[in-house]
């Protein structure tokens, strides 16, 4: 492993300037990582409350508090909103924080866009929301109905909502290839001298990873809404078959975007585990290099089976066999992952502190929602899942252990960093045990749901599925109320309580822990020096 | 402005900037504007007119800014790294921008149109859907609306643009050689030499669009031949505009003598983008215009 000798002149540098301009004119990575999580955490509530309306109107069958259209509107802007505007910013706000903390830079490689990147997002979370509310103006047009997928032809019908939508869309995919350029450049050229690539933190090189993925796939998806765009007002047929268009033409291109956005979301999160278990586990991190490959080979997969999507659009037998073969490939490296985590535990001396006990969840729960994967990519099982709520509990299963629940490991990992103070280690846990039954208790009956024939995206159904709709809906709103908490953990933090020391967990390792909690405003103005030992 | 004269060991980090923001505004107003403007609510216009006068201001402001750095000298050689890498990596987002158009052209030509002509297991839909289709390209889909059309041709004008961007590369690396061994009048000229001519091609290309729509009748309207021919065509001559206004900016600034054989990012950048610009059109050139 690597030591730092650190020349301690961090100090004699000018502190942050004062008012609103520190933020809104910002070049400094540690403020716009701040902006960033803040941003997520407020979209985390936004998308919250819309699953909340979705979970209270399911509770029970028939239509009581929102109309079909608005149901799927709801849908639509919840996908939307935790994707790109809670995962993404704060996974985002991490890589700010931390990447030139870990790699000794003195802030990202082109601060200034760095900042652009960041306030791009308010502009887009604006459009966004804006997609959600402009039908509810006269001659505002019809709903957002088509979930996030924005399928034509149905999305070729909706009114000017989609175009706001689309627009936001643009604006997020210009944010995220941006934000990932400058992760690029500074992972490349940013780093102390004498560090090597090889021997970077895995948080570093999951973000690396994640980058590439973003700069390669972002584009198609802007690509595939401008054809929409054009097809929706200026008279073109891509997607449309009289003119010899196709609308599987926008599965596919929407899907060359999507699956890879699900390791965008996924990677950043697996990059921190690697941080937390050697520190928890007070061992060294288990076959760093294998871990490095195998993101690798995750992204590089990842990249070749988008359409395990639309098995059931009508594609040849040899594509669908292609795609299912590829996508259960996956599995090696993800399982590798996994079982490298495992033996970093190994024999190890370990606590069991909230960053510690979300990481040990995540392995058991995105295990889980990686093995229902392995279902929904068998093409005659996925024909009877496709679009159910089967669905709908693997990708939460996925998404929340191995997207949010690494993004909240991450935060009380590193909060002490950011802040200067320990946070409140007992409401942390009760947050982590209240969330995590919650989360089982809504997600898990949704399978069952899904495999007895309850499709999604549809605001009633049979009453046959009611006593599992009731669980799940319970469930939510346990689960949407334990945020509050975490809220109320995160405010508590800032504003004071125990000193955390500079090496705020007694056996954590990397440049990250060699500065002070909280860091000065610069640091590594002068770049450590790395011995190899 | 930069305040501390840092050593060769010191990144530069600037101060704060007003100009993100100022870019973020902007893009807010255009693409808001856009929004009612597409459907038909004119106030959105001037929205979005006023929105790309702010991003040339925006821009014009930036790099000014970048420039003033530059001339004080507090850049290092990583710095200028870190510019290079940034835009290799803008260029290999753009490319697969027009990878997707570009795969959204075979797509829908050999796959998409075979299956509406009833190849493979798909027969008994263009039995009952599309039975009088016969799959050949160029082709308008199974029930065209817009009448009759000829397709481009690519011996005539295209061939001819074929030729000025591919000369045009050409008087930009006479530039860059000149740029190497400090000629600055050579650098100069080869520059003119090649926004003269992307402006002759983006001529041309207008010229061509008009022929299109009034002879031809080839319009975005004509199916899948005329989404595809103008979706590609388009963006492409967008970004030879673009391009162009790149070099004409590193043009003002090679006549300002800010360019030296060790320092010319900005000369750098701009020519890899012509040339990344180059080549679309070749790939154009093959599949759209010419196979």
């Amino acid at each position: 492993m690597t030591t730092a000798t650190v020349a301690h002149d961090d100090h004699a540098h000018h502190g942050p300037p004062s008012g609103i301009k520190r933020w809104l004119f910002s070049t400094n990575h540690k403020d716009i990582g701040t902006m960033y999580l803040v941003f997520a955490l407020i979209m985390l509530f936004l998308g919250g409350a819309s699953a909340m309306v979705i979970r209270a109107e399911l509770f029970m069958p028939g239509l009581q508090l929102v109309q079909p259209d608005l149901y799927n509107n709801l849908l639509t802007n919840h996908a939307l909103i935790m994707i790109f505007g809670a995962v993404m910013p704060a996974a985002a706000g991490l890589a700010n924080w931390m990447i030139p903390l870990m790699i000794g830079a003195p802030d990202m490689a082109l601060p200034r866009m760095n900042n652009l990147s960041f306030w791009i997002l308010p502009a887009a979370a604006l459009m966004l929301i804006l997609s959600f509310i402009v039908p509810f103006f006269p001659g505002g047009g019809s709903q957002i109905n088509t979930g996030w997928t924005l399928y034509p032809p149905l999305s070729l019908q909706v009114g000017m909502s989609m175009d706001f939508l689309i627009f936001a869309l643009h604006l997020l995919g210009i944010s995220s290839v941006l934000a990932s350029i400058n992760i690029i450049v500074t992972i490349f050229n940013m780093r102390a001298p004498g560090l090597r690539m090889m021997q970077l933190p895995i948080f570093v090189w999951a973000w690396l990873v994640t980058a590439f993925l973003l700069v390669l796939v972002v584009p198609v998806l802007a690509a595939g809404i401008t054809m929409l765009l054009f097809d929706r007002h200026f008279g073109t047929s891509f997607f449309i078959a009289a003119g010899g268009g196709d609308p599987v033409l926008f599965q596919h291109i929407f899907w060359f975007f999507g699956h890879p956005e699900v390791y965008i979301l996924i990677l950043p999160s697996l990059g921190v585990l690697a941080s937390i278990l050697p520190t928890f586990s007070r061992k060294p991190l288990f076959g760093h290099h294998s871990l490095i490959g195998a993101m690798i080979a995750i992204a590089a997969l990842g990249m070749i089976v988008w359409a395990h999507h639309q098995y059931t659009v009508g594609m040849s037998l040899a594509a669908v066999q292609y795609f299912m073969l590829m996508t259960i490939l996956i599995s090696i490296p993800v399982g590798l992952i996994i079982f490298n985590y495992m033996m970093t535990m190994w024999r190890g001396a370990m606590t069991f502190e909230t960053p510690m006990l979300f990481t040990v969840a995540i392995i058991l729960m995105f295990s889980f929602g990686g093995l229902t994967g392995v279902m929904l990519a068998v093409v005659p099982a996925d024909m009877q899942y496709h679009d159910s709520m089967f669905v709908v509990a693997h990708f939460h299963y996925v998404l929340l252990p191995g997207a949010v629940w690494g993004l909240f490991a991450g935060v009380f990992y590193w909060l002490p960093k950011w802040t200067g103070h320990m946070y409140d280690e007992r409401l942390a846990k009760t947050f982590f045990w209240v969330h995590v039954v919650s989360f089982n208790i809504t997600f898990f009956p949704q399978h069952f749901l899904g495999l007895a024939g309850m499709p999604r995206r549809i605001a009633d159904y049979n009453i046959m599925f009611t006593e599992f709709n009731m669980i799940s809906s319970v469930g939510a709103f346990f689960f949407g109320l334990s945020h509050l908490l975490f809220l109320y953990i995160i405010i508590k933090t800032v504003r004071g309580g125990e000193k955390a020391k500079a090496r705020a967990w007694e056996h954590a390792e990397g440049l990250e822990w060699e500065v002070d909690s909280p860091p000065a405003h610069h640091t590594w103005t002068t770049p450590p020096k790395i011995k190899t030992a | 402005m930069a305040s501390v004269q840092h050593g060769p060991e010191h990144y530069y980090v600037p101060e704060s900037s007003p100009w993100p923001i100022v870019a973020m505004v902007s893009a807010l107003l255009i693409v808001f504007g856009l929004a009612l403007w597409i459907n038909g609510i004119t106030v959105g216009s001037y929205i979005s007119i006023g929105g790309f006068i702010l991003l040339g201001v925006m821009f014009y402001g930036w790099f000014r800014d970048v420039v003033r750095e530059n001339l004080a000298n507090v850049y290092n050689e990583q710095v200028g790294r870190s510019f290079r890498q940034g835009m290799f990596w803008f260029i290999a987002s753009e490319v697969f921008f027009f990878l997707s158009f570009f795969g959204a052209l075979f797509y829908l030509r050999f796959i998409a149109m075979s299956w509406m002509g009833g190849e493979g297991y798909l027969a008994m839909t263009h039995e009952l859907l599309y039975s009088g289709f016969e799959a050949v390209w160029p082709s308008a889909g199974p029930e065209p609306t817009a009448g009759e059309f000829t397709p481009m041709g690519a011996w005539g004008i295209p061939a001819l643009n074929t030729a000025i961007l591919l000369s045009s590369g050409a008087t930009l690396t006479w530039a860059h050689w000149a740029l190497k061994k400090d000629d600055q009048k050579q650098l100069i000229w080869g520059l003119v030499a090649t926004v003269v001519l992307g402006l002759i091609f983006v001529g041309f290309q207008a010229y061509e669009y008009v022929h299109a729509y009034r002879d031809l009748n080839l319009t975005l309207e004509q199916g899948i031949y005329g989404s595809t021919f103008f979706m590609l065509t388009g963006f492409h001559g967008f970004h030879v505009i673009v391009g162009a206004i790149m070099l004409l900016a590193v043009l003002g600034r090679a006549v300002k003598g800010h360019f030296s054989p060790h320092n010319h990012f900005a000369f750098e950048a701009a020519a890899w983008y012509w040339h990344f610009v180059d080549v679309v059109w070749l790939a154009l050139f093959i599949f759209v215009y010419w196979m």
